[in-house]
């Protein structure tokens, strides 16, 4: 009961209602199902991104890789060896946990600036293996045909509301582990990485084995959406594991908000619609979404959802010192969730707002 | 034999174009301690606006080149005040992501004026000499000279001159620079224009033997940044070294074993070597 008076968990619920609805207004027209889903795929990817970027602040770039590492799995052992697709999904998001695992050993023994370029030319290495080597993957002919999850006579997956709602599911669970890391001791240990390493370390935290686990997370992430995407879209090129598509799903989660539950499905969403607003602009609508990436990282570096958690704090805040004030007594120091709020502010915000309320 | 060293004057200059490339990247990350991931879309720019001033205007190579230098500077240190700046105190990820909200944008620009196509810069420069019994293309003897009297004139200007003086102070120290009187701000717009000019530079160089497109800055960008991070990153000697070995490493492994391995050798060096030594070959203390 007492976590349906938290507006961020409403929110959050309210956002997973009005996409679980959405069936319901459009189902019957497949193009916006598919962009929908697929953006569901998307989203799921960019809850790994989060974990690495949005929770312990490293700038991982190998994502886009690991999407397609787990759309490739799906797709070839589907097709050229004829699994069906639970297997086949099993073993590509098993695959994609141990392949980010192993590039992790080597991966997070730099730091900073080295472990994004790092990560961004793992990222790479993995494209040119998927589009140059044609007698495994096809390189640019791509797999097509890719199999739809099988599920006896039950449900028929090649019906798009059908697909959405596995996806859809899919994701509820990933926002779930999502909001439990946040609440658990290993999110609080991921966010003191970010806060800062050194005092991280010094305070008795693993912070190798931390990073280390995030890294893999985030691979594993990477891994379920790239092989649902496989199966929504039926057909994969090397395009689903360019470094782009990394970028792609760094644009998602700024807007949305590094580092919040709700953050990186809001951002996907909203991307996503851009996207289709300029879908006949194509390529240009870069003229337009780079000052945008620009001005949102300097203007408004929370996201959206970061910045509407400042806004519910803000208020919180404000009716305690009010109520606080009623009673007499002093307002206590608002023990301040420095979640929504990125690297600065939180903290420092609380005191200066509590100050001047005195 | 003579493919040894045909393909030892293409991986030199291959070297020289990724040198003067990786010195600017590895300039700017020296000063402004930003790795700057739209240098490769600055690249991409100023071989398109070299192709312009060359193809459409019609003034001479040289020209086109120096013109078009002296425009991606000004775009250089636009970057930084517009982009650059505002997010001086902002945590390192947020530098990166506007970077790529940058590479993005001048990528749709370019392909919004000059088309997704193709395309070939006539080579003005023609002929080839013969060394050793091998045919060099006078284009790469152009390249191997240019890049060489570039770099000892920015060697000249940095240790020397007073402006790029100040570059290696901001460099050693920020603050303590900033109490002699040297204008942070001002040095780093400098060094971002001239990483851009001298991008722009290679660029030109290497355009008539390369096709232009809009992504082509693309492969160019991850593999400076490939050679930046192995020299270790602000570290100039390693930035040349880096690019030389590198260069030499890509055409030999695209000759003998296959154009696949020539393009990852980069990486997969990369990688084996900061499995060893995480912070690059040539690593200076970095301070913050």
């Amino acid at each position: 009961m007492n976590a349906l008076k938290n507006p961020r968990i409403l929110g959050t619920l309210a956002v997973l209602l009005i996409i679980a609805l959405t069936p319901v207004a459009f189902g019957d027209e497949n193009y916006i199902m598919r962009v929908i889903t697929v953006g569901l795929c998307s989203a799921i990817a960019v809850y790994g991104m989060n974990i690495i970027l949005g929770f312990t602040g490293q700038l991982s770039l190998a994502q886009g890789g690991f999407f397609g590492i787990g759309a490739y799995t799906v797709g070839l052992l589907t097709t050229d060896f004829d699994w069906s697709f639970w297997q086949a999904f099993l073993v590509g998001v098993v695959g994609t946990s141990a392949i980010g695992y192993l590039f992790g050993l080597i991966a997070l023994r730099t730091k900073d600036e080295y472990f994004a370029i790092f990560t961004m030319a793992i990222g790479f290495i993995i494209y040119l293996t998927i589009s140059r080597w044609e007698s495994v993957t096809h390189a640019h002919s791509g797999v097509n045909n890719v199999k739809f999850p099988e599920a006896g006579d039950l449900i028929d997956f090649s019906n798009p509301t059908a697909m959405f709602y596995l996806v859809f599911i899919i994701l509820l669970a990933c926002v779930y582990v999502t909001y439990a890391i946040r609440r658990s001791s290993v999110g609080r240990t991921l966010l003191t990485i970010r806060t800062s390493e050194d005092l991280a370390d010094a305070i008795g935290v693993n912070v190798g084995l931390s990073k280390q686990l995030a890294f893999a997370a985030s691979a594993f992430f990477g891994g379920i959406g790239g092989g649902l995407y496989a199966s929504v879209v039926g057909f994969i090129g090397p395009d689903a594991a360019t470094v782009d598509k990394t970028f792609e799903f760094l644009m998602f989660i700024l807007v949305g908000g590094m580092g919040t539950v709700a953050g990186p499905l809001v951002g996907t969403m909203i991307v996503t619609f851009l996207f289709e607003l300029f879908q006949d602009f194509q390529a240009y609508r870069f003229i337009v979404l780079g000052p945008i990436i620009i001005a949102l990282v300097i203007f408004a570096p929370r996201g959206v959802v970061g910045y509407l958690g400042g806004f519910i704090d803000k208020r919180a805040r404000k009716r305690r010192i009010g109520s606080a004030r009623k009673d007499g007594s002093t307002p206590a120091g608002t023990p301040s969730s420095a979640d929504a709020a990125g690297h600065r502010g939180a903290p420092a915000d609380t005191i200066t707002t509590t100050e001047e309320k005195k | 034999m003579t493919l040894f060293i045909q393909q030892l004057f293409n991986g030199v200059a291959l070297g020289g174009v990724y040198c003067l490339a990786a010195i600017g990247l590895t300039l700017v990350f020296g000063v402004l301690r930003i790795p700057n991931l739209a240098h490769g879309s600055l690249y991409m720019l100023g071989a398109y606006v070299t192709y312009f001033f060359l193809t459409t205007v019609g003034v001479p190579y040289v020209a086109a080149i120096g013109i078009a230098a002296l425009i991606l500077f000004v775009l250089g240190v636009l970057l930084e005040r517009l982009v650059f700046h505002p997010l001086r105190n902002s945590p390192h990820t947020h530098h990166m992501i506007a970077a790529i909200g940058a590479m993005f944008f001048f990528q749709a620009v370019a392909q919004a004026i000059w088309g997704a196509d193709f395309r070939r810069m006539e080579t003005p420069i023609s002929g080839s000499l013969r060394i050793l019994g091998a045919e060099i293309s006078a284009q790469r003897i152009v390249i191997i000279v240019t890049a060489v009297v570039v770099l000892s004139l920015l060697t000249w200007f940095i240790k020397r001159s007073i402006h790029g003086q100040t570059i290696e102070a901001i460099e050693q120290d920020r603050t303590g620079s900033a109490l002699v009187g040297i204008n942070p701000a001002m040095v780093s717009m400098l060094t971002l224009g001239l990483s851009a000019l001298l991008v722009t530079i290679a660029a030109g160089l290497v355009s008539p033997i390369n096709l232009l497109s809009p992504t082509m800055g693309d492969s160019l960008n991850l593999k400076v940044f490939a050679i930046i991070i192995l020299g270790g990153l602000g570290s100039l000697p390693g930035a040349i070294v880096g690019s030389f070995a590198l260069a030499i490493a890509e055409t030999m492994t695209s000759t003998y074993i296959s154009s696949a391995v020539g393009e990852a050798v980069a990486f997969i060096v990369l990688v084996a070597v900061l499995a060893i030594k995480p912070t690059g070959l040539f690593a200076k203390a970095v301070q913050r």
